[in-house]
């Protein structure tokens, strides 16, 4: 039996940024991960984004945002930290006025952004049809390559003393972990970073939620910000139908990485050939010469969607009596952005100090209220 | 019969594939994300290691293409 402080299960990028943020702090940290490659992390598109779909959303993503800004220059090379900065498109006049509104919610909480006029997101990316608005720059967002994210975390926290164990976890509960090779782990404390599986803790609430990428070949300077439409936000938001957004993201390699797609209730992961021509002709619509270019691979991915679009960080209590077990979980569309923040309120809260920014919001145990009203 | 490589006049035979052509003139059909020049090597059309700039068209198959009367080709960057 080998005994730990801490021991992570799950090495996505969110089990990779605990393990590395508790490692410093000088805790004896296990590192579990069973799987071939690293679920939504090795599917995910890499936006570092600044987000407002709720209160507790923006405080987050600020947050972990300012968090990835301020390693961003120690950031090994493959990791592709580039600070390209988004620009939200707005179609139409409606659509402007939500880059108004988005503005002024930056601008109180103090997220640099900029509306430009019709002739001024020409101008910033000429390659975008030219009926369109306007739209809200938001120059300090980033992009990067997830899985060398986690790999740089995971190897760091390594350097530090932690123990990886590859193997499946088949129980984790009461200070030990068990794994599918026989190993037996003890640890005051279980995380769970498991992504969307759900075997360790069936009482996790959480929903997978497809999507869709194309990446083209190379297309140096073709775009210079990560797009997304404004409309994203209304279709993102839709709990239960299918839908598609414009959303795209420049790579260093001059490639071009081609968004996305919401489903519930699939998990099949193979290519929905319906879902993903809506998605491309959705791109074509606002950059018509994306139809020229040639596209080498698609794949898909799913998220771990929670009811109230928020994530799992802190104590299971109220899913589960066992004090031992923790969770970083249900990140949803934004855990590469959010993994910074998550390990830092994780370890404040094992260390019980006062974390940056208020804690509350993604306790688990606020899921316990939510499932109740549900059931009322 | 002419094309143009890189800016270049260049005086090919007839039934010259791009490839080729890019190979007598001495220019690489493409350079590598970290910066190496490459030219053909399969020649037949599945290692894709001789893409080019085709009379605009980006990421043609240079081996796969036999030169016209006029043809531009740049190295793909
Ligand atoms: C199409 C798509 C686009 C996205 N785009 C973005 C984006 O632009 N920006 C952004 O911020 N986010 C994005 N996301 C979301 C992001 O990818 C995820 O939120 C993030 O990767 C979740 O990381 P994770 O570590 O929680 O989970 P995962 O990366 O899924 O890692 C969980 C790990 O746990 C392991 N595991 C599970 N159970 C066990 C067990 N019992 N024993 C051992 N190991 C186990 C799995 O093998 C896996 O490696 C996107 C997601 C998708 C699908
Ligand atoms: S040389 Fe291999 S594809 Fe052209």
């Amino acid at each position: 039996m080998k005994s730990f402080d801490i021991v992570v299960v799950g090495a996505g990028i969110v089990g990779c940024a605990v393990a590395r943020e508790l490692s410093r702090a000088g805790m004896r940290v296990g590192i579990v991960e069973g799987g071939a490659h690293r679920g939504a992390t090795a599917a995910g598109m890499g936006h570092v984004v600044v987000m407002d779909d709720s209160p507790a959303q923006l405080v987050l993503t600020q947050y972990s945002c300012s968090l990835w800004r301020k390693e961003a220059d120690h950031l090994p090379v493959a990791v592709e930290y580039e600070g390209f900065g988004t620009i939200w498109i707005a179609a139409n006049d409606e659509e402007m006025e939500e880059v108004h509104a988005k503005h002024a919610i930056y601008a109180q909480t103090g997220v640099v952004s900029a509306v430009l006029n019709a002739a001024e997101l020409v101008m910033a990316e000429p390659n975008l049809r030219k009926d369109l608005a306007g739209g809200l720059l938001v120059p300090h967002d980033a992009v990067i390559y997830p899985p060398a994210a986690a790999e740089f975390f995971l190897s760091e926290a390594q350097r530090l003393g932690a123990a990886l164990f590859r193997s499946r976890a088949v129980q984790a509960s009461h200070g030990e972990v068990s794994l599918e090779d026989g190993t037996l782990l003890q640890a005051e404390r279980i995380v769970l970073a498991t992504g969307t599986e759900c075997d360790l803790l069936s009482a996790l609430p959480l929903q997978k939620r497809k999507g869709h990428l194309a990446i083209t070949d190379r297309y140096p300077g073709f775009l210079c910000h990560q797009l997304v439409e404004l409309g994203y936000l209304k279709s993102a938001h839709k709990l239960v139908a299918d839908s598609v957004a414009f959303n795209i993201q420049p790579r260093q390699t001059g490639q071009l990485l081609i968004g996305s797609s919401r489903q519930y209730g699939d998990d099949d992961p193979g290519v929905d050939a319906a879902i993903l021509r809506q998605m491309l002709e959705r791109a074509v619509s606002y950059m018509p010469a994306l139809a020229g270019m040639s596209v080498l691979r698609v794949w898909t991915g799913f998220r771990a969607a929670t009811l109230d679009k928020l994530p799992l960080i802190g104590p299971a209590a109220g899913l589960s009596d066992d004090t031992s077990l923790w969770l970083a979980a249900g990140f949803e569309g934004l855990g590469i952005t959010n993994a910074l923040g998550a390990a830092r309120l994780l370890l404040d809260g094992l260390l019980n100090r006062t974390p940056e920014i208020d804690a509350g919001p993604y306790l688990p145990a606020r899921m316990v209220n939510r499932m109740e009203i549900a059931r009322a | 019969m002419t094309v143009t490589i890189n800016g270049r006049l260049l005086e090919v035979v007839a039934g010259t594939v791009v490839s080729a052509a890019m190979l007598q003139a001495g220019e690489p059909c493409r350079i590598s994300v970290s910066g190496e020049p490459r030219t053909a090597m399969c020649g037949m059309g599945i290692c894709f290691e001789c893409r080019a700039v085709v009379n605009g068209v980006a990421h043609r198959r240079t081996c796969q293409f036999v030169c016209a009367d006029g043809l531009r080709v740049e190295t793909m960057r």
